[in-house]
């Protein structure tokens, strides 16, 4: 049974991917995303890992897509005439690289299915809240704090791109 | 069961659409969402591992993987709105990424 | 565990986030920028001397493992917390000038130097993760703070862009690692490596992501237009303590995390040295522009220091922790007299061209500039020089005899674009009468203690590079795998 729901999240998460790549207009892609990264909590809920699955879809498909839809909208961007870099060259180059390190990160891969058989027994009390949080405010307690001034200084940052400027500057020569 | 290679692979495929779709795109948005979604595979790859092990280190980092994803998206869009502001367009052809 | 001992170990740290969030509360409600810059220079002040005092004082872990202090930390934050302290002193007087003395733009500085004293500190990939996502994306946002002009957003959105993709890189490699040994703890990870495929791939791409911060050839691509783009003295924030940041925690990655024997790191980081040293001094030679030049110049000492890496010994890495401390006080000093020939409105004096006849109307400055430039060649009797000097005996000691000659062919070459400037300072006539103006006494003040510290390292280097190989000295792998 879980093997045909894995199936079923890794079609939908491949397929959505590959919809964000090659969609034309920009808001499909974002709605796409948003499909990938739902059907990768999924993924996570077979992995045991409920509190993760649960952020997963309350921060990326709840707000950080939500701000990627605002600003799309904001800016409202036309359907590329377009849709891809004119060099050929690069398609291929990139077609290359990606294959390349596709098959380096899966022939990495081959030993460690006997290395890590299944699922730890662990897991069930591993995933919870609880557990997180329990490590989080003590082991991770610095990390914690700095994750804090991170999210302080990026929203200072944005404020202080993305507002209008308040004393307009001479005009230089560029 | 499902064994853990099934978990990495579809990580490793998510990880280069999202390489593939940073180079040959030219929004900086979709560039961007791309991105997003390496970021995703990353995260895959990580829970599975710690799954596996049956340790919490690894969940601990998709959560602080997250948050700077959350920064990193509110300074992107915000550099992306300043963009296009201008030039009226988020089309990197444009900005004349690859420079000597 | 203690947690008031174990915030004392981060004392530094904590100081300038906390100074950080005080500037964005004091911006909010007042426009006062001289009390901003007051206590940003207070607090950094104050950081510095903590941790120059931590130099001699106990090493340790602490926070569970998270950060060591002490010992190469302690020398990590005292060089990142000197460069950022110069670059603000440099920077009030020159974003006064070009109109961009927003108070956020030194919240964002402070953030930037917390991230890079966990950075610098760190003993956990959480902790390395975080500390350069905290550091980079403070310096996306200082990157494009000239949104007005198209150079100052296309900075950024480069920047930004490439940094996020090298981010992707970076995680993938720590969750191989993670997945390769069960552990984040980096004693841990080196206890439990093995030369696996898992492994090998997981340090490769950790190292690709670093390459990158560090501006390596061939990940380098970034570095001219987003450096151009900067306001100068934040191009001169980035260019050094940065990657004084980087570098140590690729120091800590290389020595300790990547044991010999998994694979041959060394070979790697050798290749990229040499193509890092040829490709930036070549491009250096043929630029105008003298940001991109000393873009070109950064690149270059990057494939120095990578020098000093790839001998992978104890010497190798003293070595490259005095070369940084070198390179952050030449190169600011070189920024800094660039950004006050910069600040004549309406004259491009970024063009080399125009630096002609300069050297007579403003003497003191051209004959700083003069000494910084020299340093940054490698000539004798200057810092920089005698940080060339220890990574390149590093390398041959450690028997890479050609990585050597190369360096040093690429470092003879790259004499002929840091006398440039001078020729047409001294040599040249000037085309038009350029109206100079005067510069403060801050400005001035901290360009002459730069050039100071430069002769001085250079005359008498030995009671430093002493303090440096006491870090490594003894059985020192073995101090720092046991906990």
């Amino acid at each position: 049974m879980i093997s045909y729901i894995f199936i079923f999240l890794a079609i939908l998460a491949v397929a959505s991917a590959l919809a964000v790549v090659i969609s034309r207009n920009t808001v499909n892609s974002a709605l796409f995303l948003v499909l990938t990264m739902v059907a990768l909590a999924g993924v996570y809920l077979l992995l045991q890992a409920q509190f993760v699955a649960v952020i997963q879809v309350i921060v990326y498909a709840g707000a950080i897509m939500v701000l990627f839809l605002f600003v799309i909208m904001l800016l409202n961007l036309d359907a590329e005439k377009s849709l891809f870099n004119k060099l050929r060259v690069k398609y291929f180059v990139a077609f290359i690289f990606g294959v390349a390190v596709l098959a380096q990160i899966l022939y990495s891969m081959g030993t460690v299915s006997n290395m890590l058989p299944e699922i730890s027994p662990q897991m069930a009390q591993i995933g919870t809240v609880e557990a997180i949080g329990d490590v989080l405010f003590k082991e991770y307690i610095l990390p914690f704090h700095i994750v804090a001034l991170l999210l302080t200084a990026a929203a200072t940052g944005a404020l202080l791109i993305a507002q209008h400027t308040i004393n307009p500057v001479t005009e230089k020569n560029d | 069961m499902i064994s853990i290679d099934w978990y990495l692979a579809l990580s490793a495929v998510l990880f280069c659409i999202g390489i593939i779709g940073v180079l040959i795109r030219k929004n900086a948005i979709v560039i961007f969402m791309c991105v997003e979604l390496m970021l995703n595979a990353v995260n895959l790859s990580l829970l599975s591992f710690s799954s596996y092990h049956g340790n919490v280190d690894g969940q601990i980092l998709v959560f602080f993987s997250l948050a700077v994803a959350a920064a990193e998206a509110v300074v992107g869009l915000a550099i992306i709105i300043a963009i296009f502001r201008n030039n009226l367009s988020v089309d990197v052809s444009r900005i004349n990424l690859l420079r000597w | 565990m203690n947690y008031l001992h174990d915030l004392s170990t981060f004392l530094p740290g904590i100081i300038v986030g906390v100074a950080g969030l005080i500037v964005v509360l004091i911006d909010c409600y007042k426009d006062d920028y001289k009390g901003i810059v007051g206590l940003t220079i207070a607090s950094l002040t104050a950081a510095l001397a903590i941790s120059i005092m931590d130099l001699f004082g106990p090493t340790g872990e602490s926070f569970y493992g998270m950060i060591s202090y002490g010992g190469v930390a302690a020398f990590g934050n005292t060089v990142i917390l000197f460069g950022t302290l110069f670059c603000v002193l440099i920077s009030y007087e020159y974003l006064e000038a070009i109109d961009h003395n927003f108070g956020e733009v030194y919240a964002m500085i402070l953030f930037a130097t917390t991230g890079m004293l966990g950075l610098a500190s760190a003993n956990n990939l959480v902790m390395i993760f975080l500390g350069l996502e905290t550091m980079s994306i403070c310096l996306y946002v200082l990157a494009g703070i000239i949104k007005e002009r198209k150079t100052g957003a296309e900075a950024a959105l480069k920047y930004f862009l490439l940094g996020a993709f090298s981010t992707g890189f970076l995680l993938y490699g720590m969750a191989l690692l993670y997945g390769a040994t069960g552990s984040l703890d980096i004693q841990e990870i080196a206890q439990a490596a093995s030369s696996d495929l898992l492994f090998v791939a997981g340090g490769g791409l950790l190292l690709v992501g670093f390459f990158f911060k560090v501006s390596a050839v061939p990940f380098h691509m970034w570095t001219p237009d987003v450096y151009e783009g900067t306001p100068t003295t934040l191009t001169a924030y980035m260019s050094t303590a940065s990657k004084s940041a980087a570098f140590i925690a690729f120091i800590t990655i290389v020595s300790r995390l990547l044991p010999e024997g998994t694979a041959d790191w060394s070979q790697v980081l050798q290749v990229i040295a040499i193509a890092t040293m040829i490709l930036g001094n070549i491009i250096a030679l043929v630029q105008d522009n003298i940001k991109r030049m000393l873009a070109y110049s950064s690149i270059a000492h990057a494939g120095y220091l990578l020098v000093g890496l790839a001998a992978a010994t104890p010497e190798g890495y003293s070595a490259v922790l005095y070369y940084l401390l070198a390179y952050t006080i030449m190169n600011i000093g070189a920024f800094g007299v660039v950004a006050y020939y910069e600040r004549q409105h309406g004259l491009d004096l970024l063009d080399i061209n125009n630096y002609a006849g300069l050297g007579f109307k403003r003497p003191m400055m051209a004959v700083m500039l003069s000494i910084f430039l020299f340093s940054l060649a490698g000539i004798p009797g200057f810092v920089g020089f005698v940080g060339k000097y220890y990574v390149f005996a590093a390398a041959i000691h450690a028997d890479l005899i050609g990585l050597a000659i190369v360096g040093v062919l690429a470092s003879a070459a790259s004499v002929y674009y840091y006398l440039r400037p001078m020729v047409f300072m001294y040599m040249r006539e000037a085309h038009k009468d350029i109206p100079l103006v005067k510069s403060g006494w801050m400005f001035k003040g901290s360009l002459i203690v730069l050039t100071i510290l430069t002769i001085y390292f250079g005359i008498a280097p030995a009671d430093l590079s002493h303090l440096l190989s006491s870090y490594y000295s003894g059985d020192w792998i073995a101090q720092t795998l046991i906990p």
